[in-house]
């Protein structure tokens, strides 16, 4: 029980990170452990009284395993938030680039 | 080797050691990805691993000699292209991405259908080496910030 | 039956072949690409004509795997009908592209990047699964954010850093909804959810669950409190782009996983109806106020979307089936007027280089075809008769008063002025007025870039066509009542075997 409520604050905390911090790259770091909580999240949820990981072996018979779906779910969430990662670390480059500073506050061309 | 390439000569010398096992490492898990966890993604991830540990060490010039960066992108969509064509001839058993080919003994090595050739074309061809160019693509691009050239013009 | 995954092989395979082979030959990426999106037309068409024909919704098992952990991909009335407008739409864009394009280097990256989009929003509409979805929902997603950050200058790159870590949030969001969803129910398809959660009735878990999917699918479709980064990322993005962005994506993303979700699967509650009237009637006012000060044409043109996804959001708020069927004709006739505006600037762009409503004038004399299409669209948005959007303004403000909410028809009214003021302000500035002389030497635009437009004016004007018995009966009576079914979407589930 306690280790659930654990996970939804590290996923508070990554949110604060987005939400106050004026450096793009401490968003981009408030993004990923985001997204760390919530696959933590899902595979707690797999897990069943005395289970044991879910592989087949073959020589014994296995019975009480813990559920393997959201651990794929989880790997597919990996997958994604590498994707969405890289794509933002390309802009935030990009931005240092051609406006020379990383604070979201001087960086407000657009307005209106 | 030029020396001001790259890092100091303990690392280079450990990196030449290791990198081959890494990268042997990586295709083991990826072979056994129906036997044991890991698979497609995990091992892709880990070979990708070993080529940026050989550029850390010995710098890019070396790294690019030997995977030139065109071919880089040509193998990567090609390994999308081959999934994708494993994927449409699972018609052949019925449906679209079925298991089409003949299931051997469980724990065997060549068992389980189509699931080692896709594991295969997903992270030899295309995991790998889109991570690995992803890594290229951050690090090429050479730039000057603008406070130098803002000094430099006055 | 068998041609159901096409509408997803199709796009991903060409975005693939294209990167693959198209690094120095643009004819090659312009022809493929067209056959592409056309023979997804064509495929489109002919499921809309074949799921009329059956009685119950045309499943597809992927692999031949049955329900216990197997997806199912579903074409019911609904999700044909999106696939209808989604593809046709975009193989209007696809044709306006090839000549808008040719300013920028590298048009094979676009095309890829454009074809992984229509793969993901295609993928979106016709699953049946929820954690499908997220993953379609993120390929759409990541392309359409790289696609806004193409012309890699400084008001792009920020416009997309901006709508980027929006965006992102939007899908964690999401797939925390579906971490919980699938801890209450431990199953992953739509309609086995459905089913369980009509039997346990809606508690705690369920509104904390329904909250999360409203602020993630919210983001995506811009509705007033998640509508920041719209203006910012409709100006940036070239103007195919744009169009497409407002044309589709906000509607087969946000508008349509809204619908599927708190219709079918979680069923409409009055809390949650009168919080979608609520959202629909404050983004109304909103985007219509906010437009009125704009002198960008295109950002004028995002705040407008904000306005016309609230109407859509209010009519479906409202529940009957009169307002669904405003709401989904409202969402075609959107589609098309919105995109035919935005192709309009983009036009207007290639033509003299500004976007800034000072800077324009008069030039209705020097393009002529231009002018004339944005006149139909914009006679379109404002709602006159009889052209097609007055048909579905009458029906969600007719849906209005009739349910009894004459608060909300009243501010229905309020925003159509709104509407008609900023259009006029739009065509008064661009094409009517004084020609300035920097305008002097400009020429209308390349032809295959005034077919779209003329295709699109077309449908503006003859549109209202759709709501003959005949055609309503084909297109628009299967969407209305796969939704207005609800829960009992859930005996789905009976009729996909459990086997393998």
């Amino acid at each position: 029980m306690l280790t659930y409520f654990l996970c939804l604050v590290l996923f508070c905390v990554g949110f604060y990170a987005i939400l106050r911090k004026r450096n793009i790259i401490k968003i981009i770091i408030g993004i990923v452990i985001c997204e760390y909580a919530i696959n933590l999240f899902l595979i707690l949820f797999a897990y069943r009284m005395n289970g044991r990981s879910p592989l087949y072996s073959p020589n014994q018979g296995i019975t009480n395993m813990v559920d393997p779906l959201p651990q794929a779910l989880a790997m597919t969430a990996i997958v994604i938030s590498l994707a969405t990662t890289a794509l933002l670390v390309g802009i935030a480059i990009r931005i240092y680039e051609k406006y020379g500073t990383f604070d979201i506050t001087k960086i407000n061309r657009l307005k209106g | 080797m030029n020396q001001n390439n790259g890092m100091s000569v303990i690392v280079k010398t450990v990196t030449r050691l290791l990198a081959g096992f890494i990268l042997l490492y990586g295709i083991h898990i990826v072979l056994h990805g129906h036997i044991s966890p890991g698979g497609g993604f995990a091992g892709g991830f880990i070979i990708a691993l070993s080529y940026i540990l050989f550029m850390l060490a010995f710098g890019k010039e070396e790294i690019l000699k030997r995977v030139p960066q065109p071919m880089i992108s040509l193998l990567e969509s090609l390994g999308a292209l081959m999934f994708l064509a494993i994927a449409v001839f699972g018609f052949f058993g019925g449906y679209f991405f079925a298991n089409w080919l003949p299931k051997g003994i469980p724990f065997k090595l060549f068992s389980a259908g189509t699931i080692p050739i896709s594991n295969v074309a997903l992270a030899l061809l295309e995991v790998s080496l889109g991570l690995f160019g992803i890594f290229l693509v951050l690090v090429l691009l050479k730039f000057a910030p603008l406070n130098e050239e803002k000094t430099k013009k006055k | 039956m068998q041609l159901i995954p096409l509408l997803i092989i199709l796009p991903l395979g060409a975005a693939f072949f294209i990167s693959l082979a198209g690094k120095n030959r643009d004819k090659l990426c312009d022809i493929f690409s067209i056959v592409i999106t056309f023979s997804l037309f064509a495929l489109s068409l002919f499921f809309v004509f074949n799921a009329k024909n059956s009685a119950t919704p045309l499943i597809y098992k992927v692999g031949g795997w049955g329900l216990p952990g197997g997806i199912i991909l579903v074409l019911d009335g609904l999700s044909v009908f999106m696939l209808a407008v989604i593809n046709f739409i975009a193989f209007i864009i696809n044709i306006f592209s090839i000549d808008y394009m040719k300013k920028f280097t590298d048009k094979y990256k676009f095309y890829t990047l454009f074809m992984l989009m229509l793969g993901g929003m295609n993928g979106v509409v016709i699953t049946g699964d929820i954690f499908n979805l997220f993953v379609f929902y993120e390929v759409a997603s990541i392309a359409s954010y790289a696609l806004v950050a193409f012309g890699t200058e400084k008001e792009e790159l920020e416009a997309s850093m901006k709508y980027t870590v929006m965006g992102v949030v939007g899908s964690l969001f999401i797939l925390l909804g579906i971490a919980f969803l699938y801890a209450y129910t431990s199953t992953l398809n739509m309609a086995e959810i459905a089913s369980l959660l009509a039997q346990n009735g809606i508690n705690s878990a369920a509104i904390f669950v329904s909250v999360l999917f409203l602020v993630g699918f919210g983001i995506k479709s811009a509705i007033v409190p998640f509508h920041a980064w719209l203006p910012d990322a409709h100006p940036a993005a070239p103007a195919p782009i744009s169009a497409m962005l407002s044309g589709i994506f906000i509607k087969s993303l946000g508008v349509y996983t809204l619908c599927r979700i708190f219709y079918n699967v979680f069923g409409a509650s009055s809390t949650l109806t009168h919080l979608f009237m609520f959202l629909g009637a404050l983004s109304i006012i909103v985007g219509g106020v906010l437009a009125l000060g704009q002198s960008d044409i295109k950002r004028l043109l995002g705040y407008s979307s904000i306005s016309q996804v609230g109407y859509m959001i209010l009519g479906f708020g409202i529940g009957s089936p009169l307002a669904i069927a405003g709401a989904l004709l409202h969402l075609v006739n959107h589609s098309v007027f919105k995109s035919l505006l935005f192709l309009n600037a983009g036009s207007l762009e290639y033509a003299t280089g500004t976007r800034n409503l000072e800077q324009l004038g008069g030039l209705r004399t020097k393009m002529p075809v231009t002018s004339a299409t944005s006149l139909a669209a914009s006679m379109s948005i404002s709602g006159i008769p009889p052209f097609a959007g007055f048909f579905s303004k009458l029906l969600i403000i007719a849906a209005c008063i009739k349910s009894g909410y004459i608060g909300y028809g009243i501010i229905a009214i309020i925003g159509a002025i709104f509407t008609i003021s900023y259009i006029l302000k739009f065509q008064k500035y661009t094409f009517f007025g004084q020609l300035k002389e920097m305008n002097k030497n400009i020429r209308e635009v390349p032809i295959l870039m005034r077919i779209p437009m003329i295709i699109l004016a077309l449908i503006c004007v003859f549109g209202a066509l759709l709501i003959l018995p005949k055609a309503a009966d084909t297109f628009l009576r299967p969407a209305e009542e796969s939704l207005s079914k609800g829960t009992t979407y859930a005996d789905l589930a009976s009729q996909v075997s459990y086997e393998k």
